[in-house]
């Protein structure tokens, strides 16, 4: 019992985490019709700097800060070198210059910071167990994320549901000829979305940094999580990239937990040690596969047209 | 009258809360020009869209020769002989005019399952499509890749792409759109040509072309159909006056 | 017209002679360089024929179970379909690492180069070079085939109108899918021969940024020409060959090379060096 809350707990933590790159990437889709490839490459670059400053200083939260002004800095300098010009460009021109990027950013981090994988542990505030449920001690670091990740899930809905700047994003993602047409300055709000996107996934690189090995490529696995995120999601969609993350997150976390002596239970532990983890990897693109047969936009489609 | 080719009964479609098209039930006898007419917004293109199966309807049927087909999707429903133009014209841009039509005419010619032979050297695809930019007088701008023709041209493009394919209902939305009075005025000539050969639903605003061409009319408002009959009967119409030709109609 | 045709058919028979001319120069490297070009010509070839031809972007591509991906991801469109297929991509490529028992991470060994019978003895460097290059002569004049059938029109009128298409008639998800195993398979015989030239199978060849690099090569090449993937895996590996030579961070060269050929090209290599294709006339 203890074991299952855990591995619900560690799903969920895995989803607010993946959220995180999800919120950047469905608005920077739904407002500025991009694919961005090289969004887990500011997912890598806030987990650098981090680890980099972390261990040079000792102080977390001066890593914190510093990696996500370095990922601000750097996704407001790629947006204005490379995507200003994608933008009206077809979405095979963007997957390609994003890719470039991509190619760019590993090296660089290596050139930085060698091939060898940086090591980055957790902050000593947040080092120990916390009783979540009584009698299910977790770690600290781990609730810090769940906490965190909600609290910008829940200010996000507040910026976008309340906020002058969240009505142009809404309607932005719902009709984007008619934000030029209301006399908006549309380059400012894509930079503006960009700079938040990016804060986001560097914030998702930092709170990954201890869990996951900080390595150059980090990005790409997780990349393609958020894409399964937001495809479930709908793309455009907040909330559904808030649900469809969680969603995730559990299941993968509840797949590779149970799903070998679940298995075991019907063809037998040499079997199901062989088929078990493969399965438990291909879950959540079957949920994917499964939830896109049922809805082909996902299932929040943003309204509008 | 003949059995009617294609018949609405009850045909409701709703986006939220706005009713597009309201209980709209409308009989179209074969070889009739059936004109639809009323202001912005009256539910026009939401129309086309159900009958061409872009659109599902909410509630209601759709009946074709005699067959239901409310719940084929568009492909089905052209298949069976429903052609259709869009209000903004979609041809191949990047195509010749010629190319255009022979891929309506290869749509008609069985399973496109063929990876051998050219398709731009086969006679089957190129002379009907040749014969079909003929009928609306673009013979002379075959080669041109659609996208460098005029506004008007590529109006008559279309309509020769949706001739090519062998209809037997026409649904035309808006075929004169954007189009300056000399340009309007050849494509209601194209279009009277066209009488009794085919089966047509017409959308349009210019009430001269929809007077000269309809046999019968059909007045949408707010999604409701409130009146229905020959041209002289909606002419004299008090509430269609009221409600829509009032300013035009004087 | 013709004259660019000339040049072409000259361009791929001197690609007959670079054993050849390997052999002479005392530097064997060269015939493997190339044939690694034909490999991956022979798959970026493919991809164009859904990516140039019928407008479908797809990432898992590497990936060989295109029929299933396929059916899901083709209900799906435009920016869905890329990410569809990305992820599925990356399924596969977990899915090959989680199956241990075929080396998982590590990989697998291929004890041997196929064998077709003594006559083709894929082991000699020269044999293997020339099998790859017929076949990439062979797919190419298929190809060409294909583009310009009954078939090929419909899948450019996909690309260029699917709204129109399905108005006009055609019940176009079949024919996608047909496009895509099509290319799925021609792919995959390009990953089974890019085996037998490093005697080697690990995942990181469904990883979906090799997806990626084939794209890259695709339009480096120029979208939509047959001839153009070619040039563009030419380039594409000639560049990152010399770009590894001169330094070991050659990833972060050949990064914005790319980004400025997206920015500066809309035609790739084969609009820069022959004429624009189908202009009005």
């Amino acid at each position: 019992m203890i074991y299952a809350v855990e591995q619900v707990l560690n799903g969920v933590q895995f989803g607010v985490m993946l959220f995180l790159m999800a919120a950047g990437l469905t608005l920077i889709f739904g407002i500025m019709n991009l694919i961005n490839l090289a969004h887990g490459s500011l997912y890598m670059v806030g987990a650098y700097v981090a680890a980099a400053i972390f261990s040079a200083t000792g102080s977390f939260l001066l890593g914190l800060a510093a990696a996500l002004s370095a990922a601000v800095l750097v996704g407001i300098a790629i947006e204005i070198i490379v995507f200003r010009t994608l933008y009206e460009r077809d979405h095979l021109d963007q997957v390609l210059a994003t890719f470039g990027l991509i190619l760019f950013f590993n090296e660089m981090v290596r050139i930085l910071w060698g091939s060898t994988a940086l090591y980055m542990s957790v902050p000593g505030f947040l080092s120990g167990r916390v009783e979540l449920l009584p009698g299910i001690p977790y770690p600290a670091y781990r609730v810090a994320i769940i906490a965190v990740g909600l609290a910008i899930a829940l200010l996000l809905y507040l910026l976008i549901a309340r906020t002058r700047i969240g009505m142009l994003i809404r309607a932005g993602a719902s009709n984007r000829v008619m934000l030029g047409a209301l006399g908006i300055n549309v380059r400012l709000l894509y930079t503006l979305v960009f700079a938040m996107g990016s804060a986001l996934a560097a914030l998702a690189g930092v709170m990954a940094g201890p869990i996951f090995t900080v390595e150059s490529g980090m990005g790409e696995s997780v990349l393609i999580l958020a894409f399964v995120v937001i495809v479930i999601g709908g793309i455009g969609s907040i909330r559904g990239a808030f649900v469809a993350a969680l969603l995730v997150g559990v299941v993968d976390a509840t797949g590779r937990a149970f799903l070998r002596p679940f298995l075991t239970i019907f063809m037998g532990g040499s079997a199901a040690a062989k088929f078990g983890p493969a399965l438990a990897s291909m879950l959540i693109y079957i949920l994917m596969a499964a939830v896109l047969f049922v809805r082909p936009q996902g299932l929040f489609p943003p309204r509008g047209l | 009258m003949a059995e009617a080719l294609l018949e609405t009964a009850g045909l409701t479609k709703r986006f939220g809360g706005l009713v597009a098209t309201g209980d709209v039930s409308l009989s179209i006898a074969p070889g009739e020009i059936h004109a639809v007419i009323g202001p912005n917004g009256a539910g026009k293109t939401t129309l086309i869209g159900q009958l061409s199966g872009e659109l599902t309807p909410d509630s209601g049927a759709i009946r074709f020769a005699g067959a239901e087909i409310s719940r084929l999707g568009p492909a089905r429903r052209a298949a069976l002989g429903i052609a259709r133009s869009f209000q903004i014209t979609s041809i191949f841009r990047e195509f010749t005019a010629l190319d255009n039509v022979a891929l309506a005419i290869q749509a008609r010619a069985g399973h496109s399952f063929r990876f051998w032979r050219a398709a731009r050297r086969d006679a089957r695809l190129r002379d009907p499509a040749f014969a079909a930019l003929g009928v609306v007088g673009l013979a002379g701008r075959a080669e041109l890749v659609a996208g460098s023709l005029s506004h008007g041209e590529r109006r008559a493009l279309e309509l020769a792409m949706a001739l090519a394919t062998a209809p037997r209902l026409l649904l035309l939305d808006e075929p004169t759109a954007g189009m300056g009075p000399e340009e309007s005025a050849s494509m209601v000539r194209l279009l009277a040509g066209l009488k009794g050969r085919f089966s047509i639903v017409l959308v349009e605003h210019d009430m001269d072309a929809v007077f000269a061409l309809a046999d019968r009319i059909t007045v949408m408002v707010y999604g409701r159909v409130i009146a229905s009959g020959t041209p002289a009967v909606i002419r004299a119409d008090p509430e269609v006056r009221r409600a829509y030709l009032g300013e035009e109609g004087g | 017209m013709s004259g660019r045709y000339v040049a072409i058919c000259v361009a791929l028979a001197a690609l007959a002679l670079v054993p050849a001319v390997a052999t002479v120069a005392d530097a064997p490297f060269y015939t493997g360089l190339f044939a690694r070009i034909m490999v991956f010509a022979i798959a970026a070839v493919s991809l164009d024929l859904i990516l140039g031809y019928g407008g479908l972007v797809s990432f898992g591509h590497a990936a060989l179970a295109a029929l299933v991906i396929g059916f899901v991801s083709l209900r799906t469109s435009g920016v869905y379909f890329i990410m569809i297929t990305l992820a599925f991509g990356q399924m596969v490529y977990f899915v090959a690492i989680g199956l241990n028992e075929y080396g998982g991470d590590d990989g697998l060994n291929i004890a041997r180069h196929s064998d077709f019978g003594a006559a083709l003895n894929l082991d000699r460097p020269v044999v293997f070079y020339y099998f790859a290059y017929g076949l990439l002569l062979l797919f190419l004049f298929l190809g060409n085939r294909i583009v310009q059938s009954r078939f090929g029109m419909l899948l450019q009128g996909v690309k260029s109108n699917e709204r129109r298409m399905i108005a006009l008639g055609f019940p176009t998800f079949r024919y996608k899918l047909t496009a895509f195993v099509m290319a799925g398979a021609v792919c995959g015989i390009a990953g089974a021969l890019f085996a037998n030239l490093t005697l080697f199978v690990s995942p990181s060849i469904m990883h979906w940024t090799r997806s990626g690099e084939i794209m890259m090569m695709v339009i480096l090449g120029g979208l939509g020409s047959l001839v153009g993937p070619v040039f563009g895996a030419a380039a594409y590996l000639i560049l990152e060959s010399v770009l590894s030579r001169l330094t070991e961070h050659w990833q972060a060269v050949l990064g914005p090379i790319l980004i400025l050929v997206v920015l500066f090209s809309k035609t790739g290599l084969y609009g820069i060096f022959a004429l624009p294709r189908r202009r009005s006339g």
